[in-house]
Formats: structure tokens, sequence, C-alpha cells
């Protein structure tokens, strides 16, 4: 079989692609325990329940240098009905910490954006600290593009 | 580091017990400490680590930042006002400035 | 079938390259090893039309589409926002949210400082820019009577302070140039652009950078229509390809922050792994000329965002 350079460049690319997306066994800038053990220092070693906080994404980001990001938390913000803070974590970037907002009654609600940096397709995590201690967590990924020439 | 002014949206009025939204906007590189110049050395480290925000000396809303906040950090959020005042909003950079900004709004 | 894919596909940290910038030479041979393949073997590149949505900034309509002026290869001129993530569009359409609205701020404080041995500033010539910019910048690059060429918002900036304020010219891309072009071509915002080729030799500088335009260049042996024009709307890799317009210029990248618009061709070139001309060469001056062209009717949009 004869190749001109060009189709062979094409098809170790295609291969590359496969073995980027297709191999996910390689060493982790940061591993999804890192951003567990966060979690659990941020929570004082309890197991943040589902609900109550929702964390909102783009379900693709066209640029992972600047991706939105949303977490609003069901919460009166008065008497003991009080949002305390709330950690975004991204579990696979270099570092998982991204941010630590921290609410007050004067907030009015326990909602914030922010823009963050995302090195690869990965889980974004929110978690609530509530004033009586519960915690809470959202997750979700976000898929990070790779641009068509220079990324 | 901030080459311009920070950007603040605040409302000028609200009535009584209104929850508002603010909007702020500051330029910053947001140096994450990753990167490597063109010789191949580390660039150091230098973001902004705290926001906050506060109205007539009480807090609001501040935030603890790492390096994956994006270059020229952006919030939004709210504030729950009863009376007439100002908020005052200071970004902390890691080489120790401080940028400050003063918005007033009325409470009808 | 032995293949040599280089470091790439081992490379353990693949997605990293928005930290560290150095993994660009990898990116671009994937990308062009896949446009080559797809181009080689006929593959059919993903379709993925640009959106049907109206931009609004400030309250002021911009026009996204428009009829094309005679002679273009395209019915339609699309600016490049109809192209991108929903995320994407938002930031531009809300002036306050946009980064950009940063550097047009920065460049506002250069407008009212005196520099050079004149003790002048831009404002002491021309007041207001609100005012005296005003649909300026949507004409140009216009003719240059003195230097025999055409010149963009940038070297007629150069053209003041060296003239005018005893001022260093801005080196390209340096000191306050993209902060305070953005804001003199923001005072334009909405204004379409229409350039005057009457004017000079501005036609022939039109012809040269049409010749340009469709000339293929570099190891991946791509022109500017290759992409922008020949698979426009289509998808390279998970990128959506635009016609390449240049009417938000200077545009605050997702990537990079604000960029310039000799700064986004000669990224391009580098992408098809060519020389890359000189900022302000005749070559890219052609090329803006003939590419501003393509995009008349189009409002200013500057600082656009984009991706």
């Amino acid at each position: 079989m004869t190749m001109t350079r060009r189709q062979a460049l094409g098809f170790g690319a295609a291969a590359a692609a496969f073995a980027v997306t297709g191999f996910r066994a390689l060493p982790a800038m940061a591993s999804a325990e890192d951003a567990d053990k966060m979690v659990m220092d941020f929570t004082g070693g309890k197991a943040p329940e589902s609900g109550k906080i929702m964390l909102n994404t783009p379900e693709i980001a066209e640029n992972g240098n600047t991706v939105p990001v949303s977490v609003e938390v069901e919460s009166a913000m008065e008497g003991d009905d009080l949002v305390d803070s709330v950690l975004i974590l991204a579990d696979g970037n270099p570092n998982p910490a991204v941010a630590t907002f921290h609410f007050t009654a004067m907030s009015g609600s326990a909602a914030a954006t922010t823009r963050i940096r995302l090195a690869k397709t990965q889980n974004v995590i929110a978690v609530a600290k509530m004033k009586d201690g519960s915690v809470y967590m959202d997750k979700k990924q976000v898929k990070v593009t790779i641009g068509g020439c220079g990324g | 580091m901030a080459k311009s002014k920070p950007r603040v949206k605040v409302p000028k009025s609200a009535s009584a017990g209104e929850v508002i939204t603010i909007k702020t906007l500051i330029s910053h590189e947001m140096e994450s400490g990753q990167r490597k110049d063109k010789e191949g050395k580390p660039i150091p480290r230098q973001i902004i680590n705290k926001f906050t925000c506060e109205f007539n000396g009480q807090p609001v809303f501040s935030c603890d930042l790492d390096p994956a906040v994006s270059a020229n950090p952006y919030f939004e959020f709210n504030a729950k006002v009863n009376e007439s005042g100002t908020f005052k909003f200071t970004w902390v950079d890691d080489d120790g400035s401080v940028y400050e900004t003063e918005n007033e709004i009325t409470v009808k | 079938m032995k293949i040599n894919a280089g470091k790439g596909p081992l490379d353990p940290f693949p997605a990293d390259r928005s930290w560290e910038g150095n993994h660009v030479k990898k990116t671009i041979l994937m990308m062009g090893a896949a446009l080559g393949l797809a181009m080689a073997a006929g593959v059919t590149v993903l379709k993925a039309d640009p959106i049907d949505a109206k931009l609004e900034i400030d309250g002021k309509p911009m026009v996204t589409r428009t009829k094309a002026p005679e002679g273009h290869p395209f019915d339609e001129v699309m600016s490049g926002w109809l192209f991108r993530e929903p995320e994407t569009r938002s930031l531009e359409e809300d002036p306050f949210e946009n980064p950009g609205m940063l550097s047009v701020e920065e460049g506002e404080q250069i407008w009212n400082t005196v520099e050079g041995t004149a003790g002048k500033s831009c404002a002491t010539c021309h007041g207001d820019a609100s005012e005296s910019m005003k649909g300026i910048s949507a004409h140009y690059p216009k003719w240059d009577a003195e230097a025999k060429r055409p010149i963009n918002i940038e070297l007629q900036i150069n053209k003041c302070r060296k003239d005018k304020m005893g001022a260093e010219p801005y080196a390209f891309d340096k000191g306050g140039q993209k902060p305070l072009t953005a804001y003199i071509k923001n005072q334009s915002l909405g204004e379409p652009v229409s350039i005057d080729l009457s004017q000079g030799d501005m036609q022939a500088w039109w012809d040269k950078g049409k010749e340009e335009y469709y000339t293929r260049t570099g190891q991946l042996d791509l022109s500017c229509a290759s992409c922008h024009e020949v698979n426009m709307g289509k998808m390279i890799r998970a990128d959506h390809l635009s016609q390449g317009q240049v009417n938000g210029f200077p545009t605050y990248r997702l990537k990079s922050g604000l960029t310039s618009v000799h700064n986004r061709f000669r990224g391009c070139i580098r992408d098809t792994r060519a020389e890359m001309p000189k900022a302000f060469s005749d070559e890219l001056m052609a090329l803006e000329v003939y590419v501003t062209w393509r995009g008349t009717g189009l409002s200013v949009e500057t600082p656009a965002v984009r991706q």
C-alpha cells in the first residue's frame, strides 16, 4: 500500500484521536480522589446528599479557558435556613480547587455565577454547606472541545 | 495588574427588602502558575485570590478564588437591600494590591 | 503500514493546551491531518448550519446577515457570531459581561492621556470620541495618499502618534495599540462595514488580497477559502467554521483575550504551517482590505466575543 505523506499523517491523527479518547487510564493531572478529599475537607467528613443545590454549566464548552458556571441553593436565606458557603471543584484540572462562595442573610438568595478554566472534559462539582451543618452536592460533566486549528 | 477600573453593575434604586442582582468584572490575567514562558521557565502564579462585597459595612457575598477562575474574573450574585447605602467591592491580588470600588443605592 | 504519529497520541496530558500553549504543534498536526484525511478520502465533513437569531447590543440591532456585494462568492455574508455556541453569543450580547469591554475602557483612558513631545492626547485634537469617531472605523482600511498604501486603524493611530503627538508609534500588538483600536472601533458599533475601493490604488490592493485569499499555502496546502469559503458552516474537528469575517476585531477570544486582526491572520497562516508575513506588511494589509470587503454590510461588532 502506498500512501502520500498527507494520507499517512491523516491516519496517524485519526489513530491519535482514538488513542486520546479511547484510552482513559492515563496518569491524570488531578484525580477524582483529590476532589473527593477536598469535598470531605469542606464538609468536615460528612458525605453530601443530593438535592437542594443546582449547578448550571454548558454541556459543551467552546473553549476551556472561559466556561460559565452558575450555582443556586434552595434556601430562604433568613433565620436558621441559611447557606453558609458553596465549594466549586473541577475534578480533571491540575488542581481541582476552583472557588468558594460565601453567603450571608444579606445575600438575599444563595446564587452565584462565575467563569472558570477547564483543562479538559471533566466533572464540575458544587457542594453547599448549610448553617445547620447539612451538606448537598451536584455534579455536571462539561465537554471541553478542542478547536479546529491551534485548539 | 488591573489595567482598567473594576466594572460593577448595581441598580441605582430598589424597594425595601428587594433582592437585587449585582455583576462585577475586573481586568486581571489570573496567571495560573501552570504556564511556562518561551524559555520553558514556569511563570509564577499571580491571581486575584479574594473578592468581597459589603453593604454599609456588613458582608453580603465573598469568594475565595483559585487559579482555575478565568482571566478577568466575573461574578454575578444577589443582595437583599433594606435601606439606602453603599456597596463596597474589594479584590485582593496575590501581590498584595487591593482594588476597590463603591456604588450607592437608594432604597424607597 | 507503519505510521509515525509523533509524540501526540502518547502525550499524557493531551488536553492541557489551554494552560500551557506549548502543544500547538501537536494540535496543528492533528487538525491538518484530520482535514487532510477528510479531503483526501472525500469524506463529508459534518454539516452544521449557522444559527438563525438576532443580535442586539445595548438595544442596538446588529446586522449579522446581509446580502453580499456584487462579485462576492456568497449570496449572503454572515457574522461569526452566528456560528458560536449560546454561552459565547450571550457574552457578546451583554456589554457588561463582555470582557472585551475592559479593553475598550482601557482604550478610553489612553484616548485621554497626553503622550509625546507635542503634549497632546487623542482627545486634544479629536475631542469626544463618541462623536468624532462615530462610524469612522467602519470605513477602514482606507487609502493613505502620503504612504501610498491602505492603512488600518492601528496604522492611523501610529501616524497620529508620530506626526501629531511626537510620540513613538506602537509596535505590533504592544503598548496601547489593541485597547485603543478597540475603543475607536467600538465607537462605530452597529455601523455597516463599507470600504472605498475607488481611492488611490485600493482596487489593486483588493486584487492582491483576493489572490492571497485563494492561494494555497503552507505544508497543509490550505488557502483562506479552503476553510472559510469551501467548508464554511461545517465542523473542523469540534470547531464550527465561519466565513472568517473581521467586522468584530479586535475581538475577545475566550482562548487568548483581546486579539488583533493581524494576529488572527498570522495565527491562521501559522496553522497551515506556512511562514507568517509580518503584521502590517503589504501581504497582510492587502488581505485585510479584501477580507474587510467580504464583510461589506455587516455591523462593526468590536469587541466581538469568539472562541
